[in-house]
């Protein structure tokens, strides 16, 4: 192929052709337009008449260009011109598609295989054989996994990013073991790595290397933090030419606990800047809500950061007892908030009002007894789910809690008195800590040397104490010991909040301990030290383009592991331990992104989405038209024009144009009117009553839905005054909802799950009086809910995220079985099995008088049943059912029983609790007799 | 136009009265077949009565009407002579010329009108012929026939030459033709006919692209026969001096005529034929 920079040629040897241009010009320029020959008697008088004008018989110029014209676009277009021509397959020998399938190649990750495809195109047309190797993936060793470029194709489809970078160093290891010599196609990620050079260099050692590299910058996000009460996003790129915007946004559960958009900000890289940072305010509330940050329209794990309990900020109520005024060092309570004040809200004040705070932690530091009714509230709010952290003190040790028996709001019963050890009034010598055992959260905290307890409470020896101790002194004295009550748990520190009885408050390992009992949050990242002896279990994790995923049951972590940056043993997401929640990001805070750096020789090309655009037809077209052009201009010229013929042959020409352009128009207006919003279609369906259903991608399935409601279209404007418009299919997560008054939604086992915005579109559509009918189809063999099909699984994951009430089989005296026919059952295509509908109010009442109860006011938002309905309504375009319904007549009446479900559940839906209502017809008549 | 020549003409001659001489006989309209010559003389119509004068044949005199006087009349018959009409019919390539599909040539106007005209004749008891037909004007269906059988025969030449050779004296002759050739022949038979004391009608039949020159562009203008060929590269602009040249022609014509006795009229094959062919009747008859 001839390239002329944009635009390639396949056969260029018929430019040749151009060189006869000028002689045809001279050809074509001696050579006027044929005269007419024109029969006329009157010749006899036009014999010796002159022209007036004496030049000579030329092809006027104009015309000629435009011959030329036309002949010019026939040789450029029969010479094959293609626009963004794809660098042609020369080579020969076997072709290894190198991919760097890390988290940086996923935004692009389309365009980088495309590119791969149009490569494996032409490889596959010369028969080349082609490896696809992806760098975090690498094949066994020994030799090239050499398979068809067609084949190859299909790995590559399959081929996904990971959420960790990759590593060169194993390539080079794994090259070392194949002695072949091939080409290499690199789709790199753009980023630098430590061997990435040597690799190329090894690669182009071995044959033809090209590397395809976007040229937009790689972003990394990187993880929020708090500073100074404000979220402080910031993030990296690697290269800085150009000035950048992007957009975050900071995902998180509503308090439905359905995900989504709970803050943005925008942040601005300044030309030349890898960094940029930004601040944002959020309340508290919405801040402990917020999961993870994004970079809107980039899907990567590195533009994905979530969030973990260094964006939490516990809310601690602390009461203390009556401390002496001015003493303010003894109080007990001032070490406490100097350790939580910059990790956590601290609340002080009246107990009563603390807990309707709903705060995480009550800390009680010296308190031993509490009024009744505030101990009643702090039982059942500890038994909800909160932590209680006690601290011992002079007046615990004096007060008789727990003394005779546990108290439950303290961990064990506790000895009069306390003891004392080297004091100056003791003897022995100041106690120091024991290691922490390993089952204790603390396990694995550095113990500091200079940590001397010289009081504390002591615990009555029982068979519990020992389970319940989860830090001791040297002598085997408990130090804190802790009880779960419900959901919640009670922590006591067997000596003082203030430094009186030891010297614990003043070290860096309260505040460490406090950490790991959830009381207070960290504010960086922690490092391995800190995370020494715990073990991390992953809740979720990310994918390499950054959505969230089920970990399921995998391994936990140790907890030092955690800092060593993400890889195929860590991958990105967040871990759990107890209460505490750590995510791995695949940026770090001090994550730097730098642009790949390629040896001499190698220059990234980037074909991008520019696709190959053949030109020749454009021209021949344009070749057509010019021609069409002459024909009227010749016809002008010698005169044809006129008369009837001319005119009649210079309307087909016009035509002949037009309809050679007619066709693109057209597709263009197909394009035009295949966008997705058709408002016109929505006025028309709100005009109308309108039966939806939802479409799950299963074509089959659709069409039986749409002829099933087609069906009982047909059969509801038949029998009733409902007359609905044909029926439409919905796709949830595009299309408005608000205009259906009912949704039919088959469930299909590998029907996609809706996004979290099409969840929230569903439960507004349910909350405005909206219904859905969910069937399964599978004659809810096992019962409802079982999960015993396929089925019966896929709804209970779909419907999870929707506001379903609770729900009961249909009971007798529903309204359903009697907005419009009487009905026991409500059959489908199968029969038989209940059907589920909003529970009743369990207050209802038979009215007196009635044979109904007074059910709840209004529809029941969603009738779940496996029934099949759709297909035992379905009829085809002659009207005739679609599917059998059972056998014989009683099948018919069967199908006929179908219909009547279907009438009744319209009815249903769009007259409410109408017929429920009429129950109160008696009473209403007597009052008017009166 | 599919139907043969004479069912056409005689359609066309239908609706019109009989040819008749005289604006007076005519009115009258009960004489039908004679040609009288308002003057005494051979026929069978009365015309007066006059005294009888020495000489008179006894048998002439009308002894009724004498008996009713002293004097003898003598009952004079008007004079019916039947008189003679020759066509010539231009022939020619250029008659076949129609610029429209849906447009009669030339030839076929001109042998639609001529014969129509003999058919009308033929009812008013004149002699009709046709001046190359070899034979005198003869009066009759058969002579009607033999004309219409004549008038399909072409000639090769391009433009037709009058034929004179069977002109009889005195009688009436009607030229149709486009007269686009040479004017000279035709100057010539005018004048051999004005010789003979022949008078009549000259009747141009033109298409109308011949008298409005509707062309344009780079044309090679060629007659009917090939025989005569023109280029230009601009037709448009030869129309005002053809339309020139034509008009000189009709006003050539016209004199000719004039000098002659003759009537000379341009008929166009897009008008009705029924006007021409009251034209000539009327032509015909005026001149009594």
């Amino acid at each position: 192929m001839f390239t002329l920079s944009p635009i390639g040629f396949v056969t260029p040897w018929l430019l040749i052709a151009l060189a006869a241009l000028p002689i045809l010009w001279i050809i074509l320029r001696a050579i006027p337009p044929a005269p007419i020959r024109r029969a006329f008697p009157g010749v006899a008088l036009l014999l010796g008449l002159e022209d007036e004008d004496s030049e000579a018989d030329r092809t006027p110029w104009w015309l000629l260009l435009l011959r030329m014209l036309a002949v010019a676009a026939m040789i450029f277009g029969f010479s094959g011109p293609i626009l963004n021509p794809e660098p042609v397959e020369t080579g020969s020998g076997p072709l290894v598609v190198l991919v760097d399938d890390s988290y940086a190649a996923a935004p692009d990750w389309r365009p980088r295989l495309e590119a791969a495809d149009r490569r494996l195109e032409a490889a596959a047309s010369t028969g080349r054989r082609v490896a696809v190797v992806a760098l975090n993936d690498l094949p066994p060793e020994g030799g090239l996994p050499l398979r068809s470029a067609a084949d190859a194709q299909a790995r590559l489809d399959g081929l996904l990013p990971k959420a960790w970078p990759v590593d060169h160093a194993p390539a080079l290891d794994w090259l070392d073991t194949v002695d072949e010599g091939f080409d290499t196609l690199w789709l790199s990620d753009g980023l630098a790595g430590d061997s990435r050079a040597a690799l190329a260099r090894e690669l182009q050692s071995r044959g033809a290397l090209t590397v395809s590299e976007p040229p937009a910058p790689r972003i990394g996000l990187q993880p929020a933090r708090i500073a100074d009460g404000m979220v402080r996003l910031s993030a990296t790129r690697s290269t800085s030419d150009a000035a950048q915007t992007i957009d975050l946004t900071g995902q998180g559960p509503d308090p439905a606990g359905i995900e989504r958009e709970l803050a943005r900000a925008t942040l601005t890289f300044e030309q030349g800047a890898t960094e940029a940072v930004t601040e944002i305010s959020l309340p508290p509330e919405l801040r402990n809500r917020i999961a993870r940050f994004e970079v809107e329209g980039l899907r990567s794990a590195g533009t994905v950061t979530l969030a973990d309990d260094t964006l939490r900020r516990r809310k601690v109520a602390l009461i203390g007892g009556d401390s002496e005024e001015g003493l303010e060092l003894l109080s007990p309570l001032h070490y406490l908030r100097e350790a939580l004040v910059p990790t956590a809200d601290v609340l002080e004040g009246a107990l009563s009002d603390l807990i309707a705070a709903s705060p995480d932690v009550v800390v009680l530091a010296d308190v031993p007894a509490l009024a009744p009714s505030d101990k009643d509230a702090l039982e059942e709010w500890v038994a909800e789910g909160g932590l209680l952290l006690r601290f011992a003190g002079p007046r615990l040790a004096a007060a008789d809690t727990g003394r005779a028996e546990e108290d439950p709001l303290l961990p064990v019963r506790l000895r009069v008195g306390g003891r004392e050890v080297g004091g100056a009034m003791s003897w022995g010598e100041p106690r120091t800590l024991a290691p922490f055992p390993e089952d204790s959260p603390f396990y694995g905290l550095a113990i500091p040397d200079d940590i001397e307890v010289t009081s504390q409470v002591l615990a009555e020896p029982g068979p519990l104490l020992a389970e319940r101790t989860i830090a001791e002194l040297v002598d085997g004295t408990p130090l804190v010991t802790r009880k779960t009550l419900a959901d919640g748990q009670v922590v006591l520190i067997h000596v003082s909040a203030n430094a009186e009885w030891s010297s614990l408050p003043l070290s860096g390992l309260f505040v460490q301990m406090l950490e790991r009992l959830a009381v207070s949050t960290r504010t960086g990242t922690p490092d391995a030290g800190e995370l020494e002896g715990t073990t991390w279990v992953p809740e979720t994790l990310l994918d390499g383009f950054g959505a969230l995923d089920d970990a399921g049951e995998r391994p936990g972590v140790p907890g030092e592991e955690l800092t060593q940056g993400v890889g195929p043993d860590l991958p990105p997401g967040l871990y759990a331990d107890e209460d505490r929640r750590v995510a791995v990001n695949v940026i770090g805070e001090d994550t730097v992104l730098r642009p790949a750096a390629w040896p001499a020789g190698v220059v990234p090309e980037w074909q991008g989405e520019r696709e190959e655009t053949d030109l020749s037809g454009w021209l021949l077209l344009l070749a057509l038209a010019a021609l069409a052009v002459d024909v009227i201009a010749s016809l002008f010229l010698t005169g044809r024009l006129s008369g009837k013929r001319g005119k009649a042959a210079a309307t087909a020409a016009v035509i002949g144009v037009a309809l050679m352009i007619a066709p693109q128009y057209a597709r263009a207006q197909d394009e035009a009117k295949a966008t997705p919003i058709d408002e016109a279609a929505l006025v028309a369906a709100a005009g109308e009553v309108t039966l939806a259903y939802v479409r799950t991608g299963n074509a089959q399935l659709d069409r039986v839905s749409e002829a099933g409601l087609q069906g009982l279209g047909q059969q509801l404007f038949a029998r009733t005054s409902v007359e609905p418009v044909a029926p439409v299919g919905i796709d949830i997560e595009t299309d408005e909802l608000a205009v259906y008054p009912l949704l039919y939604w088959p469930v299909e086992e590998t029907q996609p799950a809706p996004s979290s915005e099409a969840y929230a579109k569903l439960n507004a559509y349910l909350r405005g009086g909206g219904m859905i009918v969910f069937d399964t189809r599978d004659g809810d063999v096992a019962g409802f809910g079982s999960g015993a099909t396929a089925e019966g699984t896929r709804l209970r994951s779909l419907a999870r995220p929707l506001d379903i009430p609770p729900l009961e089989p249909i009971p007798n005296d529903h309204v359903l079985t009697r907005t419009f026919y009487l009905l026991a059952d409500f059959p489908g295509r199968y029969f038989g099995q209940s059907v589920w509908v909003e529970s009743s109010p369990p207050d209802a009442e038979r009215a007196e008088g009635m044979p109904f109860r007074n059910l709840n006011d209004g529809v029941t938002p969603v009738l779940i049943g496996g029934n099949d309905w759709a297909s035992a309504w379905a009829v085809n375009e002659n009207g005739s059912p679609m599917f059998p319904v059972g056998r014989g007549f009683a099948g018919e009446r069967q199908r006929e029983m179908a219909y009547r479900f279907g009438v009744n559940l319209v009815m249903h839906v769009l007259t409410g609790n109408y017929k429920s209502d009429q129950v109160h017809v008696p009473a209403l008549l007597e009052r008017l007799g009166q | 136009m599919t139907l043969p020549l004479r069912p056409r003409a005689e359609a066309l001659a239908a609706p019109l009265p009989p040819l008749l001489a005289e604006a007076s006989q005519l009115a009258r309209g009960v004489v039908l077949g004679e040609h009288g010559r308002r003057r005494p003389g051979m026929g069978d119509a009365f015309w007066q009565y006059r005294t009888a004068q020495p000489g008179d044949p006894a048998r002439s005199i009308d002894w009724r009407r004498s008996a009713r006087s002293d004097v003898h009349f003598v009952a004079e018959k008007e004079w019916q002579a039947a008189q003679s009409v020759v066509f010539w019919v231009d022939r020619g390539q250029s008659m076949q010329f129609s610029s429209e599909k849906n447009l009669v040539t030339k030839a076929d106007r001109a042998a639609l009108l001529s014969l129509a005209a003999a058919v009308l004749l033929v009812q008013a008891g004149e002699r009709v012929g046709l001046t190359d037909m070899g034979i005198r004007p003869m009066r009759g269906e058969v002579q009607l026939g033999r004309v219409a059988e004549r008038l399909a025969d072409k000639t090769p030449q391009d433009y037709g030459v009058p034929d004179v050779s069977i002109l009889p004296r005195h009688s009436r002759a009607v030229f149709i033709s486009d007269f686009m050739a040479d004017p000279g022949p035709v100057e010539e038979a005018l004048a051999t006919a004005a010789d003979r004391g022949v008078q009549g009608v000259l009747l141009q039949v033109l298409d109308p692209s011949e008298e409005a020159f509707p062309f344009d562009g780079r044309t090679v203008f060629h007659s009917m026969g090939n025989t005569l060929e023109f280029e230009t590269r601009k037709a448009g602009e030869l129309r005002d001096r053809y339309l020139a040249r034509l008009a000189r022609r009709k006003e050539r014509l016209t004199a000719m005529a004039g000098l002659t006795g003759w009537r000379f009229h341009t008929h166009h094959t897009n008008d009705s034929p029924a006007s021409a062919l009251l034209w000539m009747y009327q032509a015909l008859e005026g001149r009594a």
